[in-house]
């Protein structure tokens, strides 16, 4: 309403407005806001004048565009869904015989497995390498540069491959004092270096090349001046590092670390190169043999799922515990929101605002 | 490191007190720049000193020094019988190794500007951690001793608090809680009301006021005038580097002797509040 509008018309509109009120049987509402403005002018009488929009209710905005776009995405995802479940060809009878069978789980067990170690070995590698970036002697931070560098650079494809063969390029491998001729113990490579080995080192060390950039990231992103107040109260620098840094650093950290432990997931299937016998390479044999290429296929990106929904909900958690402190009120995990919903309803059938 | 150092017969003589500073020739230089210039100092146990001086006077950087946060280009500074950040061999001073530093550090409590908190523990957990780690004392003792401390500063309901919980005032206080925890010789203050709202200034100096009337040495760096006037036992300028004057409070707001003294007064106090 611009401001030159006339006294009366507002007056009118106000009329207009009271009357509507009245005939929508709330009298209590009107009767309120009269005495109210009643008690306001017995205050203060001066104020006679005031715009009448003081009293009006407030109509929220329409979003029809959003309605309009929710009603397209549900249609097609009814869509998609109706498909999925109604084309024969999906062979979903197929999936379900395989999805529990024991060749399947033991593939899905080793590809646990691998991520696992490689995600543990690959983030434990990543945070000595980030330390080593962050400290002031030049030799460690240019070493850690340059693992990160080669590491990146070279496909991980390349990088297994190149585990697998370590035999042809070097016969054996002996631990022993360096320039001397004095050694302690020598294996032939090819004994050493397993598929499973090649797998964990390839797997690992790319890792721990992408790990070390995302916590040296997160170790920058915490204020120079906690370091400082932790010096001033003489805090010890392991203490410093890992209870005053690290948890500030973790919420950083974590989504992206998160990104990196399912990319890892769904990583390991590239070690089917080595014939190892994880989750993606044992579906494949077994469609090799029965001819149920997409099937198979889809048993293992539904166990991919699976996984990935497991560890969405562990990094909901987690990082919901590291921002303890970050935020002022922690928000409701959605289970407490649940049960709040279902509380009021029951409780308080008039909703509460 | 060109400076030797001698024991002197005044130092002897406080030996058994608390909290005796005395700081000698003290350089320090970033780069080209030549922050501290020779700075000379001694402050008796229990005083309370106030330095004053122009931003980028050196003044932030001659309290960091003091408890190690800086290293010395040249000068000693001596915290009762301890060097800071040296030890005396032989007619050497040779550096401290860290975890000997972290030791003398437990000895000066700091208090900054932007309260340096850490978000993520608590306001008891942020007060308890330097008394169980840096100096082992049990936990069931630096928790008492930290409940205490958050009461004798106002803040007793609010020991389970996070820091983004409480008000710019509150954090400085639990700040200052912390600080004393480790019972401190002496407490350094860097600017300690710069990062706060006005109305809320008033209750950070009244805690710091109460800590002055107890006897614990304090040096305070501060834009506080008033404050600076009310609490201190002496008034301390620097600037370019140097101490230009000092004197009670009296001598120095009320009739300071430097020109720049003069002009860096006339500039931070209002006229209104002339003397």
């Amino acid at each position: 309403m611009g401001a030159a509008t006339p006294t009366t018309e507002v007056d009118e509109v106000n009329q207009t407005r009271n009357s509507e009120v009245s005939i929508n049987g709330e009298p209590g509402l009107d009767d309120s806001l009269q005495e109210a403005a009643e008690a306001a002018e017995a205050a203060e009488p001066v104020k006679q004048n005031e715009p009448e929009y003081l009293k009006y209710g407030i109509v929220p905005a329409r979003h029809p565009g959003r309605w309009l776009g929710t009603v397209v995405v549900g249609l097609v995802m009814a869509a998609i869904l109706y498909s999925l479940f109604t084309n024969p060809r999906w062979e979903w009878n197929v999936v379900a015989q395989w999805f529990t069978a024991e060749s399947v789980l033991r593939g899905l067990g080793e590809t646990l497995k691998l991520t696992v170690i490689c995600g543990v070995l690959g983030f434990v590698l990543g945070f000595v390498l980030a330390l080593m970036r962050l400290s002031s002697s030049p030799l460690f931070s240019s070493v850690s540069w340059t693992f990160s560098w080669i590491f990146r650079s070279t496909p991980l494809l390349v990088q297994l491959l190149l585990w697998y063969n370590l035999g042809y390029l070097y016969e054996k491998i002996s631990l022993g004092i360096p320039f001397t001729s004095v050694t302690f113990l020598e294996v032939s490579t090819t004994t050493l270096i397993s598929q499973f080995a090649a797998a964990v080192l390839g797997l690992t060390l790319n890792q721990a090349a992408y790990s070390a950039e995302i916590i040296r990231g997160g170790i920058l992103s915490v204020d120079q001046g906690q370091l400082e107040a932790a010096a001033a109260l003489g805090i010890p620098p392991w203490r410093r590092s890992t209870r005053i840094v690290l948890p500030q650093a973790m919420r950083a950290i974590l989504p992206t670390a998160f990104n990196e432990v399912i990319g890892l997931v769904k990583g390991t299937s590239i070690v089917y190169v080595l014939a190892y016998g994880e989750l993606f390479y044992t579906v494949q044999v077994i469609y090799s043999r029965t001819q149920q290429v997409l099937p198979l296929l889809l048993v293992a990106t539904c166990w991919y799922i699976v996984i990935t929904s497991v560890l969405s909900i562990a990094q909901y958690y987690i990082e919901r515990h590291y921002s303890k402190g970050a935020v002022r009120t922690l928000p409701d995990t959605p289970w407490q929101k649940l049960r709040r919903f279902f509380t009021i309803r029951t409780k308080n059938p008039i909703g509460t605002r | 490191m060109s400076a030797t150092y001698t024991v002197h017969k005044s130092a002897d003589a406080v030996q058994g007190t608390r909290g005796f500073v005395e700081i000698r020739n003290v350089h320090k230089t970033y780069g080209t720049n030549h922050v501290l210039r020779g700075i000379d100092l001694a402050i008796n146990p229990g005083e309370v000193v106030a330095i004053l001086g122009p931003s980028g006077s050196g003044k932030s950087t001659l309290l960091r020094t003091i408890n190690h946060l800086e290293k010395l280009d040249a000068g000693t500074i001596r915290v009762d019988a301890e060097l800071m950040g040296y030890k005396v061999r032989g007619n050497r001073l040779h550096e401290l190794r860290e975890h000997e530093v972290l030791r003398q550090r437990t000895h000066v409590g700091m208090v900054f500007q932007n309260f340096n908190l850490f978000p993520h523990l608590t306001a008891l957990a942020n007060i308890t951690e330097a008394p169980i780690h840096a100096q082992k004392r049990t936990k069931a003792e630096a928790t008492a001793q930290a409940l205490a401390l958050l009461e004798r500063v106002g803040l007793s309901e609010k020991a389970d608090a996070y820091p983004r919980q409480l008000s710019g005032g509150q954090q400085q206080r639990v700040a200052i809680a912390r600080a004393l925890a480790l019972n401190p010789k002496v407490v350094l203050f860097d600017e300690p009301t710069s990062a706060l709202d006005p109305e809320l200034v008033g209750e950070v100096l009244d805690v710091i006021r109460s800590l002055a009337n107890e006897g614990t040495t304090l040096i305070i760096v501060t834009h506080e005038m008033g404050f600076a006037r009310d609490v201190a036992d002496r008034v301390v300028f620097v600037d370019g580097g140097n101490i230009i004057e000092q004197g009670t409070p009296t001598e120095i707001f009320g009739s300071p002797q430097h020109r720049r003294t003069k002009e860096f007064l006339s500039k931070v106090i209002e006229p209104a509040f002339h003397l």
